[in-house]
């Protein structure tokens, strides 16, 4: 610690900062561009300038940067002092010459960096007299919008979308006043992470398009603290309505998980929610087979009677509800007959990740992943099952670049000194999946199919500990994989779900197992589909029933996508009484009999236990229209039908219930303070202090404005009354501070700038993981694919793959059509070639266009992830049927459907 | 002492000759007041020039509004000109305080010297965007957002409005 | 035959009074309007007179609304006792020879008595409220009517020397011949001060003072109970004139042209204007002015009469 005089002040500092961080750290207000928390200092904005004195009798000083300036012991600096204030004053004013006249049709208008910066500094008369360089926008995708005139050139867009994400087509193009952010052409932004542009602009020139469509300013929005359910690693984030409609989601920092960055399908994911897929009202199928709309009592009353006159009863939970939607259905149908309703191999591996947390195998969060400095991925495909994790294990190959300024004294801020002296050194992070990934650019990647990833993984284990048993399959690349572990501080191994293979998961383990041995740092991450896989699998034992029953009640659960269609048939014909509690028409509400409208994640709060078992409350941010109700209300109303859980009202009491039965889940209640907790005596407030036209929104229904929905179930309120700015971290329901709009302020709510929260991250770990579990996996021989010897390997895309967020207009536009990707060889072993597609017999699925591609290897057939093609995926699952050439199918006709999936290639 | 029981009677015999004075109550409505141009009364949304309406749904005056009696929404013409889906005012909360007139960046929205608005029904308080319109520009008649604003829009491209240099040929070798 | 004549003045003084007082309301309004260039109420009923009976269906329809954390017993007496004792205070005034409810050969001090009741209406409203503003009311009243009442019974005594009765009928025939206010004018001076205190009116209504105490000792009431505090205060302004004519300036006595109780009702309508103009002209007085003017210019200058009237009446007497 340095201490410095600010002001004639004494402050403490670390001496690793620099000087705005440090400042910023304490609470000041100092104005900035182009530096970010995240992404260190290049001093390009001129903004950030304060007075450094040489001593005490040092009168005049000198300006310098405080982004540029390193915190040293005894240093004296003026912030406030006149010289300083009217050099930023200058400053700003010479950013601004050409910044267009037009915030009150900018998107960015009310949460705008450079707004607040322009009055912090005090500027307002444009006093230059020439003209404004003007400049033409582009089409940059379904959800970012170009409005290049409003640009200061800070250049934070080109680093972080080359530097920090490693995108390649978005940069600067021209020099001096014509200086240029954007593509060489029109085109949809490529990279995954692309919207994070929209807060990393300090002004409108990148804006969330849709938020634009309806849009609607910060300060009109009523927000809400959730967990994104996009994927397992379970990022914070606010969600924020107006006029009963999601209008945007917005990063949530959060110190361990997503920090200050968004995946795009997190971000813009939502759209869903508004959807026309809603189930508006409860349903229930009649004599002739026709569904009719009826009242949610009359509907209940109907449930209550199905259950009274049933002999047997199963429950069928999910992954992406929320633990307590799972539990009080595990509640209502008894512990025997409640299924989680996952796929065998989601099941699985689920239950490997649950072993993994409750051992000593460490299981890093996305802070600690970006400090490892070997990475080993196994068969994961990080950026479109669990794209945050892509972003951070970016960052964590820049450890060799960061060593190397180290030893030479470069202060790590100093960003582009860092990147220059690195070039393109990485720290190793080795790649072995079936298909090209994102990462490869920075990585070491091996192509194998699924089976031989987990064998290689086998003997990778065996090399770091030969007690461990090898893989059957050699690999020239495993023994500096093998060195590269072993040399490194904190490896760290990456695997998943999304090949759908368990023995990539047991390689995994068994290679962490191993590692964890010599380096107790060694990490080890295990990705599933869904947000709330580890819930669904320490509430239920058993995935999917065999027999049928009375009453099948399934919540959230589109089980078409997750067991093959012959299984999934063959049990709904032994089910006499079809319930569905969902939130979105899919297959099985088709054939259901009785349908609930569920709450989303935008409406209703619950607690989703990430990949690292660490529980979070979310919040909802408005109420439901209509009958639409939370899950877990449904279901708790059938429990007390039954006389169960009869003292349970509000989601406080369930899980205090859950607590008492599950001890492992005991920690849960403390995710979040429960509907007693009072800021101040009181409520926090969803709505900003300053929201406008409460009562004309609805006067055109109603002049008498509706009293404010009241909300039992949190400390929140549907209204501006209540505290938000000291409000806990886990309740925030949004980010502002006095003189600070944008989500920049997340500042004045760290003791540290990118450190945790004042006060600590929000959620708690579930897992201690202390026992010593020393346990391995022996090499199994894999089942692998049809009986041709092919196996189709699923392959997940970030906009298309989700169920939920493929639903939303835009996320869909870029969801690739089906295909199959395939080598040469496979495609003349299937009889197909390129412009031909396979189709599977025994099903009416889509045909799959065949593309050719010479690094898949051999035997594999690469198909996406989609609603259409499960039955695809379903082979190597226990499904029915095989791949065959579709004689009928005609390419001009669906030609310009193919999308070429891959943003990737 | 004598002095001040004085001039407390003078101020009473002041108070009572007032009596004999003209009254300065004008007795509305069988006699109507002048009411200047910039009285602030009824709210009305004006067009610009061009005959387009001034509203670019900024939500600025909705945000100045003390009673939070204006909500409207913002949507878009298919050449990027905002304009609001729906602009509302409940006059039964109106103030008639003129804030949302002063936080106007456009001119748009403007008071008038009419203040007759009364209803048996408070539901006919509620005014809508066709209720507001009025057909020419009000107080403002030359100004015309769009045109100082950087903003495209049908009409005018980048570069043509006021102030504005043509856009630049960023692929222009030339230094 | 006497006693339907007794019940007819008792039920007349009575309604008289509150009817009387329930037009005030509006007049009052009138009256300011007058001396304000404005024409005050004028729209209800010929010359808006409609208004005092508007007004009153507005105060007997609103809400009958007891604060819960008030003391509810004394919280709802409070305003009854203010009309109670003003109303016992017109018993002993005389209208006209022969037309009063009772000549009591301590009538004076009887009408003393009744005011001095009125102030624990106050004093106990303030304290039943249980609200701060209306405890700052309650003591000021308390501490300022215990102040003025010393001297407003002093400033009386000289004119019961003169008369030789603490009845008010012998104190109007007493001035047959000259009006007390010319022989007791500190007399007169004293007591119209200290009456204005004593009933609260402008400028003297400190413990009401809605600049600074929100609405002084009633800011919980409302409707009925309100409206008995209003009209406690107008009766009273209606009986410190009546009084302040039939002590100082003769009562019913004036020429024959008229009968007598028409002279007495409109000397008192004159005092009742008089005590509007007061409202309309003068500022509120600090507290701290208030008291001292009482202790420190009032009581040395009653004394002084008294005195002086004992000396007078002394040494007339031995002449």
């Amino acid at each position: 610690m340095a201490r410095i005089t600010v002001d004639g002040r004494v402050l403490e500092a670390d001496e690793s900062n620099n000087l705005l961080e440090a400042l910023l750290g304490q609470g000041e207000d100092l104005p900035y561009f182009c530096w970010h928390p995240e992404m260190g200092s290049v001093g390009a904005c001129r903004q950030c300038a304060v007075v450094q004195y040489m001593n005490e009798d040092d009168q005049n000083g000198r300006i310098v940067m405080s982004c540029m300036t390193a915190v040293t012991d005894g240093s004296i600096f003026s912030v406030q002092g006149e010289a300083a204030a009217s050099f930023r004053q200058s400053v700003v004013e010479n950013l601004m010459l050409n910044h267009p006249h037009d915030c009150p049709v900018c998107e960015e208008g009310g949460e705008c960096h450079l707004q607040d910066m322009t009055v912090m500094t005090g500027h307002r008369d444009r006093t230059y007299r020439h003209l404004k360089t003007t400049f033409r926008n582009q089409y940059l995708g379904p959800f970012i919008g170009h409005e290049m005139n409003r640009c200061i050139t800070c250049f934070r867009c080109v680093r972080f979308y080359q530097d920090y994400a490693g995108g390649d087509d978005l940069s600067a193009f021209a020099s001096r006043d014509r200086v240029y952010f954007g593509r060489s052409d029109d085109g949809v932004l490529e990279n995954e992470f692309a919207g994070n542009l929209v807060e990393v602009c300090p002004t409108g020139v990148f804006t969330d398009k849709i938020l634009g469509e309806h849009y609607t300013r910060k300060w009109d929005l009523q927000s809400a603290p959730a967990v994104c359910t996009g994927c397992s690693i379970g990022c914070n984030i606010t969600v924020s309505e107006r006029y009963g409609q999601v209008r945007r989601v917005n990063n949530r920092y959060h110190g361990e998980i997503n920090g200050y960055f968004l995946c795009d399908r997190g971000r813009f994911g939502a759209e869903y929610v508004n959807c026309d897929d809603r189930i508006p009202y409860c349903g229930i199928r009649n004599a002739n087979g026709i569904y009719e709309a009826t009242s949610s009592d009359e509907t209940l009353a109907h449930v209550k009677a199905l259950i009274d006159e049933s002999q047997t009863i199963i429950g069928i939970g999910s992954p992406r509800a929320s633990l307590e939607a799972n539990f009080v259905l595990r509640t209502l149908v008894g512990k025997e007959n409640f299924y989680s309703g996952l796929s065998n191999s989601e099941a699985e591996i689920s239950k490997l990740l649950l072993d993994v947390l409750n051992s000593d195998i460490k299981t890093p969060s996305l802070t600690e992943v970006k400090d490892c400095d070997a990475v080993l991925i196994l068969g994961e495909d990080t950026t479109n099952h669990a794209p945050i994790l892509a972003l951070s294990l970016r960052q964590s190959a820049r450890n060799e670049a960061k060593n190397l300024s180290r030893n030479v004294g470069i202060p790590l801020w100093q960003d582009a000194a860092v990147r220059k002296l690195a070039q393109d050194v990485h720290s190793p992070l080795f790649i072995l999946t079936s298909f090209e990934d994102r990462l490869d650019d920075i990585g070491i990647p091996t192509r194998m199919s699924p089976e031989d990833i987990a064998s290689a993984g086998f003997s990778i284990a065996n090399g770091i500990d030969d007690s461990f048993p090898a893989g059957t399959v050699g690999h020239a690349d495993i023994q500096t994989i093998v060195d590269a572990l072993i040399r490194a501080n904190k490896p760290l191994v990456v695997t998943g779900s999304s090949p759908a293979s368990p023995d990539i998961v047991k390689a995994a383990i068994n290679i962490a197992n191993s590692l964890s041995k010599r380096n107790a740092n060694t990490g080890l991450v295990i990705c599933t589909d869904e947000a709330n896989n580890l819930a669904t699998v320490c509430l239920a034992e058993k995935s999917f029933p065999t027999s049928g029953a009375d009453v099948a009640i399934v919540l959230e659960n589109d089980l078409s996508r997750r067991i093959p269609g012959t299984a999934l048939d063959s049990w709904l014909a032994q089910i006499k009484h079809l319930v569905v509690i969902d939130s979105l028409d899919n297959n099985l509400s088709a054939q259901s009999n009785v349908v609930l409208p569920a709450a989303t994640f935008a409406e209703v709060g619950g607690t989703y236990i990430n990949y690292e078992g660490r529980a979070q409350r979310s919040f909802g941010a408005f109420k439901p229209k209509g009958d639409i109700a939370p899950s877990w209300n449904w279901l708790l109303n059938l429990c007390h039908g039954q006389g169960l859980l009869h003292d349970v009202e509000h989601i406080d009491d369930l899980l205090q219930t859950l607590a008492r039965t599950h001890t492992e889940l005991a920690q849960v209640v403390n995710a979040a303070p429960d509907a007693g907790f009072r800021d101040h005596g009181q409520k926090i407030s969803r709505m900003t202090h300053r929201q406008s036209g409460r009562t004309a929104m609805l006067a055109d229904v109603n002049v008498h404005e509706p009293q404010q929905p009241g909300d039992d179930d949190s400390a929140l309120t549907y209204s501006m009354e209540g505290e938000n700015l000291s409000a806990p971290n886990s309740m925030r329901a949004y980010i502002w501070s006095p003189g600070w709009n944008s989500n920049q302020s997340i500042n004045k709510f760290q003791d540290e700038i990118s450190g945790p929260l004042r006060d600590g991250d929000p959620g708690v770990k579930l897992f201690a993981g202390s026992s010593e579990v020393d346990r391995f996996f022996p090499v199994e021989s894999s089942p692998g694919g049809s009986s041709t010897g092919i196996r189709v390997v699923p392959r997940w895309h970030i906009f298309g793959s989700d169920e939920l967020s493929n639903k939303g207009q835009a996320i869909h536009s870029l969801a690739p059509s089906p295909y199959a990707l395939m080598n040469p060889h496979t495609a003349s072993s299937l009889g197909v070639q390129a412009g031909e597609a396979l189709k599977l017999s025994l099903s009416d699925a889509p045909s799959l266009p065949v593309l050719l591609d010479d690094s898949i290897p051999e035997g594999c057939v690469v198909c996406p992830v989609l609603e259409a093609t499960s039955p695809y995926l379903h082979l190597s699952d226990g499904g029915d049927g095989a791949l065959i050439k579709d004689e009928s199918w005609a390419p001009a006709a669906r030609e310009e459907d193919v999308i070429m999936t891959d943003r990737n290639s | 002492m004598i002095e001040s029981i004085i001039s407390q009677i003078r101020t009473l015999w002041t108070v009572l000759i007032h009596m004999f004075l003209r009254r300065e109550t004008v007795q509305y409505p069988e006699e109507m007041p002048y009411l200047a141009p910039r009285y602030r009364g009824r709210i009305v949304l004006t067009r610009d020039p061009d005959g387009v309406e001034r509203c670019v749904a900024c939500n600025l005056c909705a945000v100045a509004c003390p009673v939070d009696c204006i909500a409207l929404e913002k949507t878009e013409d298919e050449d990027g000109r905002w304009y609001p889906e729906f602009f509302r005012i409940n006059f039964s909360r109106c103030i008639m305080c003129g804030f949302c007139e002063e936080a106007c960046p456009t001119y748009a929205i403007q008071l008038t010297p009419d203040f007759e608005m009364c209803e048996y029904d408070r539901q006919n308080m509620v005014y809508e965007k066709e209720h507001l319109l009025i057909d020419g520009p009000g107080k403002y008649p030359d100004y015309s957002f769009y045109r100082i604003a950087g903003k495209t829009i049908g009409g005018k491209d980048k570069g043509e409005a006021e102030n504005e240099a043509p856009p630049v040929d960023v692929k222009s070798l030339l230094p | 035959m006497d006693e339907i004549f007794i019940y007819l003045i008792i039920f007349g003084t009575l309604f008289g009074a509150i009817l009387y007082a329930v037009v005030l309301v509006w007049f009052e309004r009138r009256l300011l309007g007058l001396w304000q260039d404005r024409f005050g109420p004028n729209r209800v009923g010929p010359f808006g007179i409609g208004l005092a009976f508007a007004d009153m269906i507005k105060l007997i329809a609103k809400e009958d609304w007891v604060p819960p954390f008030s003391d509810k017993f004394i919280f709802i007496f409070a305003p009854t006792a203010v009309m109670i004792a003003m109303l016992m205070g017109f018993a002993v005034v005389p209208y006209a020879p022969g037309i009063y409810v009772v000549d009591l050969n301590i009538a004076l001090l009887f009408f003393l008595g009744m005011t001095s009741l009125a102030v624990y209406s106050v004093l106990l409203g303030g304290l039943a409220s249980r609200n701060k503003y209306a405890l700052l009311g309650g003591l000021r009243s308390a501490a300022q009517m215990v102040s003025y009442e010393v001297f407003m019974g002093l400033s009386l005594m000289g004119v019961v020397m003169l008369s030789g009765s603490f009845s008010l009928v012998d104190i109007v025939n007493a001035q047959k011949d000259l009006w007390f206010v010319v022989s007791q004018f500190l007399g007169f001076f004293v007591f119209l001060i200290a009456g204005i205190a004593e009933i609260h009116r402008l400028p003297f209504d400190l413990p009401e003072a809605e600049h600074e105490l929100v609405a002084g000792f009633h800011t919980e009431y409302s409707g009925m109970k309100f409206s008995m505090f209003m009209l406690g205060e107008y009766l009273g302004v209606i009986l410190i004139s009546s009084m302040i004519v039939t002590i100082f300036f003769g009562g019913w006595l004036g020429p024959d042209f008229l009968p007598p109780i028409f002279w007495f009702g409109i000397k008192t309508f004159i005092f009742i204007c008089f005590f509007v103009l007061l409202r309309g002209a003068i500022p509120r007085p600090r507290y701290d002015q208030l008291m001292s003017l009482g202790w420190k210019v009032m009581l040395p200058l009653t004394l002084i009469n008294l005195m002086v009237t004992g000396g007078v009446v002394l040494w007339w007497g031995q002449a």
